[in-house]
């Protein structure tokens, strides 16, 4: 199987993970995590430097969930690669659980806690700042959702980004379109988005977000410009993998029926026979 | 318990802002993983001189708090040492949710420092004047307050704060302010309340830069014939419980003094522990619920009974049952 085949085929896995932690903890955000599914996992199996035996190792490249609700993704991944047991995925919004429904640096792998939107862009400036001043090549990535770029924090870090030349951090923005109002551009509009953090000094780059070939590309290429910071428009479809919950606002931590479950992991399946 | 009956010199003309940046300065040049971190605040921070000095080391993001302490947050979880300074009132109030989730929750070594804090803006009024700080940063879990006494104290403090690692904030004014110890040669811990003077029958226990004020009652008190005790709660989180009812217990009565809201503060704090202990009488002074007053801090505290005169008259009053 070469890199893509194995790339789209784990996306397709930690789908199934993600909807089977969703339905049996009867709760979670399972629209924004199915947008993010293929980043994050072009990030994770791909991408990044990480360690799962030495999660604090000094060299890693680091990543921060900045839209935090989506975080079913990043637990399916982080088990998956060994930061815990899989086992523990059951626990999933439990009683007493540290795989609480948002990113908690309790748990091996997770630089910061996130959920309160906003966070993450400076969060992550502080850190790719650090890298700059002990002349470590390491990178900082962080994934925003497009109705977090309402937060007047996005904007200061941006502007922060540019101003120290931080060309070591990648911003994502999951753009699905969708906040759990409805249309991002009814709620609160964004376009022209991309030209907006180029006006900002950004470097962006627009891609396909579950289009796992264009990912690996893109992301392979940053930073496309030395002394700019990455701006990495994912143009991505919400609920993406399961033909009913596409592009549904309600999908947004909509949680499947019996039913609906057994629907979803249906066309999962198939999906994994084609990518077999 | 340290006993510090030597009170400094009234002349002092260095404020606590100046002599945080000149013992960071000298920190810094022996650590260069101590960082400050400012929002256009560097003059009113007095760290013009640290960023000459040292310019690799000091962090701008211009004027918006909520990325500062973003930063100073993904700094800290990347093993440097930073040292927020901005005015407290918006380091406070417009970061809180920064410093509640990147900074306590995340538990990020990040330093704190409210600047000019209190009234000390004088006539700017209720946008820059940050009297609710201690109430807001004293409830977020993981978050620990402080407030140095004066120069000596701001020195002492920060120099254990380079060694703790733990979220922190410390709030000071803009003035100098009258010195309450002679000298920085005495013991400081964080967590543990100074007994400035010792007494039998009334205890005033103060923080920042109404210690000296308490120190002066405490003396005008003797010429009464009361035996004042004086604590400086230069930690107002965690708090040192036990220095609170052993004053409950051997003086019978608590006066606390602050310069902020009476809600949520110094006095709350002390309140809360004594009411579910020993309850014994406790005087809160603090700013009232409302906008403060224009005027220079000594007006104001004047205006508001923040005052030898005031704390006498209230200690007579508790004292003598009057």
């Amino acid at each position: 199987m070469n890199k893509i085949e194995f790339l789209k085929r784990k996306a397709t896995e930690i789908r199934k993970e993600l909807l089977t932690m969703i339905y049996e903890a009867g709760t979670g955000h399972t629209g924004g995590s199915l947008s993010n599914t293929d980043i994050l996992t072009v990030l994770y199996y791909h991408i990044m430097n990480v360690d799962p035996n030495n999660p604090k190792w000094e060299d890693r490249d680091r990543y921060v969930q900045s839209k935090g609700h989506a975080v079913e993704s990043y637990w399916a991944i982080l088990a998956d690669k060994g930061f815990f047991p899989k086992e523990e995925l059951k626990t999933f919004s439990q009683f007493n659980t540290r795989l609480i429904g948002h990113p908690n640096n309790k748990v091996p792998g997770v630089e910061m806690n996130t959920g309160a939107l906003g966070h993450g862009l400076p969060i992550s400036v502080g850190m790719a700042l650090a890298a700059k001043m002990d002349r470590k090549s390491y990178r900082v990535y962080t994934l925003m959702g497009d109705g977090e770029q309402a937060e007047g924090s996005v904007w200061e870090g941006a502007m922060a980004a540019s101003h120290y030349k931080l060309d070591n951090l990648v911003a994502i923005i999951d753009r699905n379109g969708l906040q759990i109002t409805g249309s991002t551009e009814d709620v609160m509009s964004l376009e022209p988005f991309g030209a907006k953090w180029s006006a900002f000094g950004w470097e962006v780059v627009e891609v396909d977000g579950n289009d796992i070939e264009q990912l690996v590309t893109v992301l392979e290429n940053t930073p496309n410009v030395a002394g700019k910071p990455t701006l990495i428009v994912a143009n991505t479809v919400k609920g993406k993998g399961i033909s009913f919950a596409e592009n549904v606002a309600k999908w947004h931590h909509h949680v499947p029926s019996k039913e609906e479950y057994q629907l979803a992991i249906e066309e999962l399946s198939k999906q994994l026979e084609v990518q077999q | 318990m340290s006993n510090v009956a030597l009170k400094g010199d009234k002349g002092n003309k260095i404020a606590n802002r100046q002599a945080i940046s000149e013992t960071l300065l000298n920190l810094a040049k022996e650590n260069k993983n101590i960082l400050v971190v400012t929002s256009d605040s560097r003059g009113s921070a007095s760290l013009v001189d640290f960023g000459k000095q040292l310019p690799d080391q000091i962090v701008e993001v211009g004027i918006a708090e909520q990325n500062l302490v973003g930063v100073a947050s993904g700094l800290a979880a990347s093993g440097k040492k930073p040292f927020v300074a901005s005015p407290a009132c918006f380091l406070s109030m417009r970061s809180i949710e920064q410093i509640k989730v990147d900074v306590a929750y995340s538990n990020t070594n990040v330093k704190l420092i409210g600047i000019s804090g209190g009234v000390s803006y004088g006539a700017l009024g209720m946008s820059h004047h940050s009297l609710q700080d201690l109430a807001v940063t004293r409830a977020i879990p993981g978050l620990d307050v402080m407030m140095p006494a004066d120069r000596h104290e701001a020195k002492k403090m920060i120099e254990a704060l380079v060694e703790y690692d733990r979220p922190v904030y410390v709030r000071i004014g803009r003035n100098p302010v009258e010195d309450s110890y002679a000298s920085d040669n005495y013991d400081f811990q964080i967590g543990k309340a100074i007994t400035m003077k010792e007494g039998t029958d009334i205890t005033v226990i103060a923080t920042g830069e109404t210690v000296r004020i308490a120190l002066d009652s405490a003396e005008a008190l003797q010429q009464e014939g009361i035996d004042c005790r004086v604590i400086n709660m230069h930690t107002i989180k965690p708090l040192d419980k036990e220095a609170i009812l052993k004053a409950a217990e051997e003086t019978g009565s608590i006066i606390t003094i602050e310069e902020h809201s009476i809600y949520g503060g110094l006095g709350s704090a002390v309140a809360e522990v004594v009411s579910q202990s020993n309850p014994v009488p406790v005087r809160i002074l603090g700013l009232p619920d409302e906008p403060a007053i224009a005027g220079k801090t000594a007006e104001v505290f004047e205006y508001y009974g923040l005052s030898v005169d005031n704390v006498k008259k209230i200690a007579i009053q508790m004292v003598r049952g009057l």
